[in-house]
């Protein structure tokens, strides 16, 4: 995202204090997909804080992200029914699949990775959701073939 | 009103905490998290005491007394709630005192060994962090981290630099800098006042006393050795001498047991920046500015202002640091007087600082490949040292330094207090504007702990204005005032850390400040006592100039004594 875009949406938030931080990083996330070092360090600017400060309030919160999110975004449900129909082993497989945490993007771009606390699909439990679809019911042995069909669809 | 603490009857004042209460009565709670003059945060719950009569346990570090509260800070009860803090903050804890820089001198492993702690009664799983070795100053090792927070009041509330904050949530919460990068792309100034605060061993200096050791042990390697003037006054401390206690003799006479073969004092370097200063001041003086005119000895307030205030460059001097001009006058001209090689020297600095490690290794600082300072150790490395060797500093005999440089005037030493380089500089520059002696040398309007002084001197017609300023936070305030032009100054003295060098990141650990206190007055005692007592009167400084260095301003001091700065992208 330009500097304009974001020195546009400071507008909206002329003389604002540092009360006004989470909906400044959450406008600036809707925008640009994610918070980069340069806007971090120029709504600090604008709101009178350090970026050690900024970072430290956006990292206590799930929603912020630090990265571009990937092509794909991988959401796994961490929720009760997931959780006892066995989750974990699924969360853990898709990590060593991409090499990376939750919260973080593949170095290739193409992939990101979420956890989220309930889908809201606890009858196909365990689930995960690639971009919105779903994928029900898995065992940890499919990841690695739902992975490859999305890499082959990346541009 | 009347508070009971431990039976005893106390009186309290309004507002006042039990744990002040209590200190001034001199029981002793323990803490953590509490920071004397700041806000009480109330994170680290070790200071609770017993309630009588409700049975609560309350954190005595942030519960106002009130009249009629009885308390016990000792009951059963308290202890071992206490007790199970500590056990708690073990539970993630490394448990490899042995290996650790805080052996000996960590205030968890202290209450650990007070409270009984005997046995690993909580097994969380231990913390893996990333060690941050990317500043040339300060190790963080967030595994050792407790997250008490003082290391970001401190850098915040003290330092208004703000390089680190609580990052995460929950039990993955830790200290960090912004987008979890090292402090040598932060804003961090390397001041180590996070690691004079930090209760364990998450946060040190950089320990570089190997690099002194391999050089000691060679036989062909001239070791040449200079010491900071706010050392020989601290140093006693961690060899169980009265604070304030000035050793600089047996310090000299430790440093010839362990082997170095030149010994010159800091003072020297700092009686040179005198003169070099006060001659800048002058010609602003005399040619209208620009000013204020800023002090450029503290390298954590050079960095702070090439990363926050670039717009003040042209008006901070371009005086290197009194340990870079000795180190210079050591390499270019000492080895040349003395045929030695300097690539065959080794030039080892003791400093009250962590950020003279960075200042050593900047541009400018070295002639072609041959660094003018090739090592800084802080006080307590070099402390570490002389424990290493075995010295029994009662039984040393005092010795003098090594010559030529070996003469200082008081005016250089009084440098470690903040004030002594404002002090020392008008000293020398009413005398190079009156040609007469300063009537009465001591300015003890700039002398103290306050954190912003301001002083007015009568130079001949001229009236200079002054201001000297320790810590930061206290710097930004003032800078503002100065931009936003109300407040207007000949003359500032700005040292990064509150009270100078005496209580630098380098220095003995302590909180208290009475401590502190007897560090400054053996300076000016010093000074008082001192025969020389300013830095033009100097003789071998002016056999120097004549020799080498010309005049004060000259070409050649300009190379090798003079240096400029940057404007600094860091995470802000």
């Amino acid at each position: 995202m330009s500097l304009e875009r974001i020195n546009e949406i400071l507008k909206t938030y002329s003389n604002a204090g540092r009360d006004k931080l989470i909906p400044l990083l959450q406008d600036v996330q809707a925008e640009q997909g994610f918070l980069s070092k340069e806007s971090v360090q120029v709504i600090g600017r604008h709101l009178g804080l350090p970026a050690s400060k900024i970072f430290g309030v956006a990292t206590f919160y799930n929603q912020f992200r630090f990265e571009p999110m990937g092509q794909f975004h991988i959401q796994v449900c961490r929720g009760t029914a997931c959780h006892v129909k066995g989750s974990l082993p699924i969360l853990e497989s898709i990590q060593k699949e991409l090499e990376i945490q939750p919260g973080r993007t593949s170095k290739d771009g193409v992939f990101s990775l979420e956890v989220v606390a309930c889908i809201g699909a606890c009858g196909l439990a365990p689930v995960i959701a690639v971009n919105g679809e779903f994928h029900a019911r898995l065992e940890s042995d499919q990841v690695a073939g739902i992975i490859e069909s999305y890499r082959k669809k990346a541009v | 009103m009347k508070v009971t603490i431990n039976n005893r009857v106390l009186e309290a004042s309004q507002g006042e905490t039990v744990l002040t209460v209590a200190a001034r009565a001199g029981i002793s709670i323990p803490t953590l998290c509490h920071m004397e003059g700041l806000a009480p945060t109330g994170a680290c719950r070790i200071c609770v005491v017993e309630e009588i009569g409700s049975g609560n346990l309350i954190p005595s570090c942030s519960q106002p007394a009130y009249d009629g509260m009885e308390i016990k800070t000792h009951s059963p009860k308290a202890l071992n709630a206490r007790k199970t803090i500590v056990e708690l903050l073990l539970a993630n804890h490394p448990d490899d005192c042995l290996y650790c820089i805080r052996n000996g001198c960590c205030t968890l492993q202290d209450y650990s060994e007070e409270l009984g702690v005997r046995q690993r009664k909580f097994k969380g799983d231990r913390s893996t962090y990333d060690l941050d070795v990317s500043s040339p100053s300060i190790v963080r090792d967030p595994d050792k981290c407790i997250l008490c927070g003082k290391c970001v009041r401190v850098c915040e509330e003290i330092q208004g630099v703000s390089a680190i904050d609580f990052v995460g949530r929950g039990s993955e919460t830790h200290i960090g800098c912004a987008f979890e990068e090292g402090l040598n792309v932060s804003s961090c100034v390397y001041c180590g006042q996070c690691i004079m605060v930090c209760p364990t061993g998450a946060l040190a200096e950089k320990d570089e006393t190997a690099r002194v050791l391999t050089a000691l042990r060679n036989p062909e390697i001239t070791v040449v050795v200079q010491h900071a003037p706010a050392i020989s006054v601290t140093i006693a401390e961690d060899f169980g001498i009265k604070p304030g206690t000035d050793i600089v003799e047996k310090m000299n006479g430790a440093m010839r047991r362990m082997g170095f073969d030149y010994i010159f004092p800091t003072s020297f370097g700092a009686d040179l920046t005198v003169i070099e200063e006060a001659n800048e001041l002058v010609q602003r003086v005399t040619s209208g500015g620009p000013f204020p005119l800023f002090t450029s000895c503290s390298p954590g307030w050079v960095k702070f202002m090439e990363e926050f205030y670039p717009e003040l460059m042209d008006n901070v001097s371009s005086c290197k640091s009194p340990q870079q001009m000795l180190g210079a006058v050591v390499k270019r001209i000492w080895t040349e007087d003395q045929k030695l090689d300097p690539k065959k020297v080794f030039h080892v600095s003791i400093m009250p600082c962590t950020a003279k490690k960075f200042e050593c290794d900047r541009p400018g600082m070295r002639d072609g490949s041959i660094r003018d300072v090739d090592v800084v150790l802080t006080t307590r490395e070099f402390d570490r040292m002389i424990k290493m060797f075995g010295i029994d500093l009662e039984q040393v005999d005092g010795e003098p330094a090594d010559n030529p440089y070996g003469q200082r005037s008081s005016a250089g030493k009084i440098f470690g207090a903040s004030g002594g380089v404002m002090e020392a500089a008008v000293r020398t520059a009413y005398q190079m504007i009156t040609g007469k002696e300063l009537p009465n040398l001591e300015i003890k309007t700039v002398r103290g702990f306050e954190g912003i002084k301001e002083t007015e001197v009568k130079v001949g017609d001229l009236v200079l204005k002054a201001a000297v300023v320790s810590g930061l936070g206290n710097a930004r305030k003032l800078l503002d005032s100065i931009i936003a032009g109300e407040k207007t100054y000949h003359f500032v003295e700005v040292m990064t850390c509150p009270g100078g060098c005496i209580a630098g990141g380098g220095q003995p650990f302590t909180s208290n400040p009475d401590v502190i206190r007897s560090r400054m007055m053996s300076l000016y005692s010093i000074d008082s006592a001192a025969e020389v007592r300013t830095a033009h009167s100097n003789e071998s400084l002016k056999k120097l100039y004549k020799d080498h260095l010309e005049k004060p301003g000259s070409h050649i001091a300009h190379e090798m004594l003079h240096t400029t700065y940057v404007k600094r992208e860091v995470l802000k």
